[in-house]
């Protein structure tokens, strides 16, 4: 009982149908919920309440065939972006090592407790104990975004969730509405670091800004140029694999490449937390009987 | 006061009694605290200003050394401030009670209290707001707020300000309205009595204000329908606030946050915390500018029954909320019950049942307690209790570990439950907070006369006397004016005195003392 993931759920220009096997995927709503009461919310205090309300749904209807709005995400449908970036995660060969996180904090200058991919161990239904590494989850419908007052978060076209840190107020409202425990908070000053070969900003948030939120970015200012993230070059089991849905393909950090959807569905790949309605892009390969989706 | 409660003992309170006769006593009290300056007025503000200091000292090493002075962490990402924003904000609905749902069900008994529950709600609000500052971790950019280009409208935070600004907006013409009568005479006072500078800025600040007012039928007509639209705008007003406010928290996916019951849960406690308050100002107010000949023991036996049912509602949300989600078993759910219930959290949370939940009850309820000292008492206790519990919702959600493996249902291996330290920052910020209440309030009478004189005078006081030997039928109806709430707009006495407490029958409570009476006054 296959189910397919078409293009209008991983975004415009996916062309390619991604196979994720016999696992629960949740049947993608057609209007998820957070995107539809915020736009309830912001049409029943504007000018035309019911006129725009009936708009929104008829929007939301017809949204399936475009990348979702979201601030920052150039509006329609537009020209398809290139890329469509999302991670498998491979907890099979995980052996909780937390090298992808050493790595991670010293090309970002992080603070040790600031681990924008951490290594949490977890403890399957059969007693069986593994390692799962979090990064963001780069949700299609990330609850972090909606919720910032000043629109510090934003997607981007390729599929990325950014916090601009120089519009960043600080209230963590995101840290409350993301359900991966992503956000991690710049409580003091930020690790001082050395002249980065990027300017500081949303793609390469270095050195952290006091103040403000951080969290993983997929290094994204390394992606252009063909670098893959520093957690997936620095992982010596070669877990964690960067993919693009667009052209279907995933590396690891021991070059080993592999087709995105065939591995997926081969692998009965998961989500975590599917429930949420985040329509997260991080892929886990279980093998061992772990249930990532928790209660509800 | 011990006569008073000897005479409340004695029988039935009697009736309202129009003051009319006796202005200038009933002025002269409303003023006095603008002329005389007490012994204890300086050394008081003296003292309250430097706790103020000490919170705004707290507040620069915070800006300096980052948010994370005042014990944050990543697991514990919301604690103190937000508790603080809630319950500050939450106890300037005491103003928007005692005034705006008593005015518009015409319990005239308020009238001695309506000025010190406005000013209450007047200076907490701004307080309450404040608490935005040390809560952000960049306080440099809060500007953005107000800058339309950066909004985001679907972000409950924004809309939370949008409610509050408008809150305060609304307080402030709540407070200003009935105060336009007072102005004249006051200022007339002022010109026969007052001397000093300060008498004089008061006399050109009731003439800016104030100076308009003839007391023309038309006039009056105006003002009382102004009042009471503003009454029935605050109360909506006050809800959207704490609703707006409990957004912030439920747009999550933790246990404890993603509640239905919170915006209720919040908007009941605000009302709950905020008459406590208002019940303290007022017995402060009494006995510091000497207010007994206005302001009785039988007032705060009624506001102890406006407490005992909010705190009575309060506690009932408490007990559904809890046992609804330890019942439902799922993972987080059943941990975070736990850990509020007998874990890490245990003392906090009895500490609210035991003095906020129960006592008030047992107070209100047993006969020799029932007086203004226990309710005064109480409303202390729960004041503090109401704020501990704001700790409760506030704290555990946000520690709660987001990573456990779903076999391992609370003792899990990931994600352990994170701590929130308290430090003395916070601490000194939120006690300068508490001090600049009663500060603000001992500057703002020295302004604006205490007493709403010539709300009380057209809806008659009751005398601190009983008149034992009359007969009740026999004391004068009341000459109530009709305009003074806005019960002229819903019908005169369309709703009784004391309509919005429980055990009480309707009718016109001002032609006869009423059950309630019987039950509270002897
Ligand atoms: S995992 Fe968290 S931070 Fe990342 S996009 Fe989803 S909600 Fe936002």
């Amino acid at each position: 009982m296959d189910e397919t993931i078409t293009a209008g759920d991983v975004g415009a220009g996916c062309g390619v149908p991604v196979q994720t096997g016999p696992v629960p995927v949740e049947a993608p709503t057609p209007m998820d919920r957070r995107r539809f009461l915020s736009r309830t919310v912001v049409s029943l205090f504007g000018l035309a309440a019911a006129g725009a309300f009936a708009e929104v749904l008829g929007e939301e209807h017809s949204s399936a065939a475009t990348l979702p709005k979201q601030p920052g995400t150039p509006a329609g449908p537009a020209t398809p972006a290139r890329h469509q970036w999302c991670m498998v995660i491979d907890l099979r060969v995980c052996n909780g090592c937390k090298e992808c996180t050493a790595a991670c904090q010293k090309a970002h200058y992080l603070h040790e407790d600031q681990t924008w991919i951490d290594v949490v161990s977890m403890r399957s239904a059969d007693g069986e104990d593994y390692y799962m590494p979090r990064p963001c989850m780069m949700c299609e419908d990330p609850p972090c975004v909606p919720v910032c007052p000043v629109g510090a978060n934003f997607r981007t076209a390729e599929g990325l969730t950014l916090v601009d840190q120089s519009r960043c107020v600080g209230t963590r409202i995101c840290m409350n509405s993301c359900p991966y425990q992503a956000r991690y908070f710049n409580w003091g000053d930020a690790v001082p670091a050395p002249r980065q070969p990027f300017p500081q900003e949303p793609t390469w948030p270095v050195p952290q800004v006091k103040g403000t939120v951080g969290k993983c970015v997929y290094c994204a200012a390394m992606l252009p140029s063909g670098k893959v993230p520093e957690c997936v070059s620095n992982c010596p089991m070669g877990v964690i694999y960067l993919g693009d849905m667009v052209s279907d393909v995933a590396v690891n950090g021991l070059g080993q490449v592999v087709r995105l959807s065939e591995f997926l569905s081969q692998n009965n790949a998961v989500k975590f937390k599917e429930s949420y309605g985040t329509h997260p892009r991080v892929f886990y390969v279980p093998g061992r009987g772990q249930n990532l989706d928790t209660d509800e | 006061m011990r006569a008073n409660t000897e005479a409340m003992r004695a029988g039935p309170a009697p009736d309202l009694q129009p003051v009319g006769t006796d202005d200038d006593q009933l002025l002269t009290a409303a003023m006095r605290p603008i002329v005389k300056t007490p012994r204890w007025w300086w050394p008081s503000v003296w003292a309250l200003s430097a706790i103020v200091v000490v919170g705004i000292v707290a507040w620069a090493v915070q800006l300096a050394d980052g948010i994370g002075v005042a014990g944050y962490n990543d697991q514990a990402f919301w604690a103190v401030y937000e508790a603080d924003l809630v319950a500050f904000i939450g106890v300037s609905y005491g103003g928007a009670v005692v005034s705006a749902i008593l005015r518009l069900t015409n319990a005239a008994w308020r009238a001695p209290l309506t000025r010190i529950a406005e000013a209450t709600a007047l200076v907490t609000l701004p307080v309450g707001m404040l608490f935005i500052i040390p809560h952000l971790g960049s306080p440099q950019k809060v500007w953005e707020l107000v800058w339309p280009p950066y909004w985001n409208l679907s972000s409950p935070i924004l809309w939370d300000f949008f409610a509050v600004s408008t809150y305060l907006l609304a307080t402030l013409v709540f407070f200003y309205l009935p105060l336009i009568p007072d102005l004249p005479p006051a200022r007339r006072w002022l010109e026969r009595q007052g001397t000093g500078a300060r008498a004089n800025a008061c006399r050109r600040l009731y003439q800016v204000l104030g100076g308009g007012w003839r007391g023309t039928e038309r006039q009056k007509k105006v003002l009382h329908l102004s009042i009471g639209l503003v009454a029935m705008m605050v109360i909506p007003l006050a809800v959207s606030v704490h609703s707006v406010l409990s957004f912030a928290f439920a747009s999550s996916s933790r246990a404890g946050y993603l509640e239905t019951i919170l915006p209720v849960y919040f908007v009941v406690a605000a009302l709950y915390s905020g008459v406590a308050l208002v019940v303290l100002t007022v017995a402060a107010a009494r006995r510091l500018f000497h207010l007994e000949a206005y302001i009785h023991p039988r007032h705060f036996v009624r506001l102890g029954f406006l407490l005992v049912a909010f705190g009575a509602a309060y506690l009932y949300l408490s007990f559904t909320e809890y046992l609804v989600d330890g019942y439902s078993g799922t993972t987080d759910n059943a941990s975070w019950v736990r850990q509020i219930l007998v874990g890490r959290y245990w003392v906090p949370f009895w500490f609210y049942v035991v003095v906020a939940g129960v006592l008030p009850l047992l107070v209100m309820a047993i006969k020799r307690t029932r007086t203004k000292t226990g309710v005064v008492a109480v409303s202390a206790l729960v004041v503090v209790a109401m704020w501990v519990k704001r700790l409760v919702i506030v704290i555990p959600p946000a520690t709660e570990p987001l990573l456990k493996s779903p076999a391992t249902p609370v003792g899990n291996l990931a994600g352990t439950w994170g701590t929130y330290h308290f430090t003395w920052v916070p601490i000194s910020i939120t006690v300068a907070a508490t001090a600049a209440i009663p500060l603000l309030l001992l500057v703002l009478f020295r302004f604006v006369p205490i007493l709403p004189v010539t709300e009380m005078k057209e809806l008659g006081s009751e005398p601190a006397q009983a008149d034992v030997g009359v007969p009740a039928a026999a004391l004068p109806a009341a000459p109530v004016s009709p305009e003074w709430g806005a019960a002229a707009l819903l019908g005169r006495h369309a709703v009784s005195e004391l309509g919005t407490l429980p055990g009480t029958v309707p009718g016109n409570p001002l032609s006869g003392p009423g059950p309630y009476q019987r039950n509270v006054d002897r």
